[in-house]
């Protein structure tokens, strides 16, 4: 087989960014053109990250890396790199073949959109960037791509820019995602302080390897903190701001304001992976200092605390939740709160195999929510849906594929057995077994909303004008789902207990372990428990109209009231940090407006006092004699006005033939 | 040609183009971006003698160019804050109507 | 010397174009991609601080002035501005006559060749060039950078009422 030399790694993000480039300038008019550059860019980015896979499984334990000079400023230089590992090629493949799907499926989606054309435009930014980010040997090139990769999301989040809401969430993603960057800069700069280099393997000079983890994981800072530990965490505030973790979790949400494909390929299958792939990327960073017994705290503990929190509480609040999207955003919350808590507990193989699968069973859900409110004409919300299983069999079937993925039904689905993989990883976990605990609640509730779901929208009779005439989907959007049904299925066996390949393949000194079927029995009980509260409560009996209220607002309303608020995290921030700003600038305002005004006003009261002696001076003393010579002047002047036109245009041309004929004298005369 | 001469005509172009602008454009704006035009082709002289000439070890065209950006940023925050003011009086950014200074 | 032509001729191609079209917005962003150019030279000749200082102080300042500039001066109808008007021919008469003047200096006088070596000056000798002999004249600047941008702020502010037409 053919394999993709690492020089030319630099193809695979390029061409999709280059797609873009050409995107914005070719006519409006022409939708269809973009939308095929776009496409076959990306073709041919799958092409090429396939073979670079093909070279980095050839020999998993040796990392092929291209590195150049990027510019050198005085005696230093700044380099980058491109480096294939599996790691980064397989999600790659992944980023590239699901974001296929994803274009493909918006070509039926937003087919009456006037401006589909910017739409191709940003969404090949994306997978460039996105690309970019995945095969970067360098953080500093990481971090650019991360932050094109915001641009991206930003763009696509307020692409219906008419809307406020749209509007107001494009804005909060941004603002949202870069108080985490400020924590990742923060950490690129100190580690490019500590270590002298942002290269990742540098032939045993890069940051991640064995030299600069040990002087990192030496050095103590405040706290007693290990610099390494510092610095990972900080790192970490840049993928908890990317991937939606408590309490940064605020903006994923309100990113369904974008169009349901951008939510699928940004905000469920990859860019909210990115933070995952980010902790997964540097891991050796942030556990260097476990060898350091007496450490405060470990950088791992504190990801695989915020992820467990993350999971339970996306889990928690996605139960309440009525709109389509809503309800599969704080699931992608959930589901990334897993994987951070896998890498946090030490295995980052799971976590990235928990990434695979669920990038491939959100898109589907995400894409089968929007060949949903296609059909019903843009309605999202659950309550007006329902009955949809005999209008939109084949939109059904794949969601129940997909549901069924998310929820971890035992044997067949991917999603049990990546779950499986972070579940055993939390139970082996040396420092608490609490995160295993929230983590197992998770799983119950996961279930429990995702059988919710799939009863108000496809069974029962429906309940909304939208609903009762819809139709099925355009074949150009239901062969997307149906690709990604059989995928959702068919990837988690690649890395069940008994063929880890995937683990293996990742981190050659994985070992599987034994054991486990006790662990694996409790958590198919939990699964059925689930699955079985959410029919007897929402499917038995489904509501028979619209304004019927929830089953679980009758029975705990106050716990509900709260879910559905999504437990006021907005209103908090919107009480605390926005009046904390709004109090500042106040503040601000008010010393302007006292302090510097009063030291103004008064400097202008002194220039008022000189200018009054001056005056008094001037008129009895000078005046007198410059009256006479005054006079002649004016008269002179009056005169010599006459030549100055006042037309700018015409000065400029005395300048410019002045100029032209003194050098001709000046040639001239040198010729003479 | 040697490569000094060349980043000589390169920058002579640049200069005339922004002439050009001057001479021809009547907005205001862009007579001025024709103005910073010819600013920038004066720097790229420095920076042409500086590379190629006796003493680059010295530096001067680097200090020189340095010096004149600073300028350059000057002049434009104040050339442009001019145009704001001519369109805050005549409602237009016309050269050929700011005549109010004729004799 | 294939790179210096590449670079000069996307720079004076951009300012060309720039200057000949009618919407103003266009011609901004143009004659931003000429100054990106321009500093592509500066990077060509080994002068990376000044590059640096080009894109800083050109792309990202000026360019954001001269937009606030043409959005802020823009008619409300839009009408385009003129971009013929009777000196066209003229202008480039004489555009064309100075650079065939300069160029035919150029071409003519005996310049030295130089090296091709790139000049060992970085930012580190740059650094100490400006602040031993030439920080009086640093100094100056900031003064003269401080009161332009005073004096920009007073223009732009007017006076409030009895400006208003």
């Amino acid at each position: 087989m053919m394999h993709l030399p690492v020089q030319l790694t630099w193809l695979i993000p390029t061409l999709p960014a280059a797609a873009a480039a050409v995107i914005a300038v070719v006519p409006a008019r022409r939708p269809g053109l973009g939308a095929g550059l776009a496409l076959a860019a990306l073709a041919g980015s799958l092409i090429l990250a396939v073979l670079a896979l093909g070279g980095a499984l050839a020999d998993p334990a040796t990392r092929l890396t291209h590195t150049f000079t990027w510019f050198a400023v005085g005696h230093g230089a700044i380099r980058l790199g491109w480096l294939l590992d599996p790691l980064g090629t397989l999600l790659a493949v992944m980023v590239a073949a699901v974001g296929l799907l994803i274009f493909t499926f918006s070509l039926g989606y937003l087919r009456e959109d006037p401006r589909a054309k910017q739409f191709f435009c940003f969404l090949s930014l994306f997978a460039g960037a996105m690309l970019g980010l995945l095969l970067a040997n360098s953080l500093l090139l990481l971090f650019v791509c991360w932050e094109l990769v915001g641009l991206a999301s930003y763009l696509l989040i307020g692409f219906w820019f008419q809307r406020p809401a749209a509007a107001q969430a494009a804005r909060k993603a941004f603002i949202t995602t870069r108080i985490g960057d400020l924590g990742l800069l923060l950490g690129l700069v100190w580690l490019q302080d500590a270590t002298g280099t942002l290269l990742l393997f540098d032939g045993g000079r890069g940051v991640l390897e064995a030299e600069a983890l040990s002087t990192l994981a030496g050095a103590t800072t405040v706290g007693g903190l290990a610099v390494s530990t510092a610095i990972g965490l900080l790192l970490f505030c840049g993928a908890a701001g990317k991937s939606g973790q408590v309490p940064l979790h605020v903006w994923l949400p309100d990113a369904m304001e974008g169009p349901t494909p951008v939510s699928a390929l940004i905000h469920a299958a990859t860019m909210v992976a990115a933070g995952v792939f980010l902790v997964a990327r540097v891991f050796p960073l942030l556990a260097a200092d476990l060898a350091l017994p007496l450490a405060p705290v470990h950088a791992l503990s504190v990801v695989a605390a915020v992820g467990a929190v993350t999971s339970l509480f996306g889990a928690a609040v996605a139960v309440a939740q009525d709109d389509i999207k809503r309800v599969l955003a704080f699931s992608t919350v959930s589901q990334l709160g897993y994987m951070m808590l896998a890498a946090g507990t030490g295995a980052w193989t799971a976590a990235i195999f928990h990434l695979l699968t669920h990038a491939c069973f959100k898109a589907l859900l995400f894409l089968g929510a929007g060949s949903v409110i296609h059909a019903t004409h843009h309605e999202q919300d659950i309550r007006r849906l329902g009955g949809l299983r005999e209008r939109l069999p084949v939109t059904g079937a794949t969601f129940a594929v997909g549901m069924m993925a998310l929820a971890g039904v035992p044997f067949l689905f991917s999603g049990f057995w990546s779950k499986e993989a972070i579940l055993h990883a939390a139970h082996g976990w040396a420092v608490s077994q609490l995160p295993f605990l929230v983590a197992l609640a998770a799983v119950a509730l996961t279930a429990f909303y995702m059988t919710r779901l799939l009863a108000e929208v496809f069974a029962g009779a429906p309940r909304g004008h939208g609903a009762e005439t819809a139709h099925e989907s355009p074949a150009v959007m239901t062969i997307p789902l149906v690709v990604l049904a059989i995928a959702s299925v068919s990837l988690g066996f690649l890395g069940t207990p008994w063929w880890p390949w995937l683990q293996r393949t990742l981190d050659p000194t994985f070992k599987a372990e034994a054991g486990g079927a006790g662990l694996m029995a409790v958590s198919i009980a939990l699964v059925a428990t689930g699955i079985l509260a959410g029919w007897t409560r929402y499917g038995r009996h489904p509501r028979s109209d619209a304004r019927a209220p929830d089953p679980l607002a009758r029975s705990v309303p106050r716990l509900h009231g709260a879910l559905a608020a999504r437990l006021g995290c907005d209103e908090l921030y919107a009480a605390t940090l926005g009046r904390l700003n709004a109090a500042l600038a106040a503040a601000a305002s008010a010393l302007d407006r006292s302090v510097w005004d009063g030291c103004v006003r008064f400097l202008a009261r002194l220039g008022v006092y000189a200018g009054i002696v001056s005056r008094e001076t001037d008129e009895k003393a000078l005046n007198g004699g410059f009256n006479a010579a005054g006079d002649g002047l004016r008269a002179s002047g009056r005169a010599y006005a006459r030549t100055q036109t006042g037309d700018a245009h015409g000065y400029v041309w005395m300048l410019a033939a002045g100029f032209v004929l003194l050098a001709l004298g000046a040639l001239l005369g040198e010729a003479r | 040609m040697s490569p000094l001469q060349a980043c000589l005509v390169f920058s002579a172009a640049l200069f005339s183009l922004g002439l050009i602008a001057v001479l021809v454009r009547s907005n205001a704006i862009l007579v001025l971006l024709g103005v910073e035009l010819m600013l920038n082709a004066a720097n790229l002289n420095f920076i042409a003698f500086w590379r190629y000439g006796p003493t680059p070890a010295e530096g001067h065209g680097v200090v020189f160019v340095v010096f004149a950006l600073a300028v350059a940023a000057a002049e434009a925050a104040v050339g442009l804050a001019l145009v704001i003011a001519l369109h805050r009086h005549q409602r237009n950014v016309h050269l050929g109507d700011a005549r109010r200074l004729h004799g | 010397m294939i790179a210096l032509a590449a670079i000069a001729l996307c720079t004076l191609a951009a300012a060309a174009v720039a200057l000949a079209l009618r919407d103003l917005i266009h011609s901004a962003l143009l004659l931003i991609a000429s100054w990106v150019g321009i500093a592509a030279f500066y990077l060509w000749a080994g002068a990376e601080f000044v590059a640096f200082a080009q894109v800083l102080i050109y792309v990202g300042a000026i360019s954001m002035v001269v937009l606030f500039a043409v959005l802020l001066t823009r008619p409300p109808t839009a009408p385009v501005s003129p971009a013929r008007s009777g000196r066209a021919v003229p202008g480039f008469l004489a555009g064309g006559a100075v650079l065939g003047l300069l160029a035919g200096a150029v071409l003519s006088s005996p310049l030295p060749a130089g090296t091709d070596a790139t000049p060992a000056f970085g930012v580190r000798e740059l650094g100490l060039k400006l602040l031993v002999p030439h920080a009086g004249a640093l100094l100056a600047t900031g003064a003269l950078l401080t009161v332009a941008l005073l004096g920009a702020v007073v223009l732009a502010a007017g006076r409030g009422k009895e400006d208003a037409p």
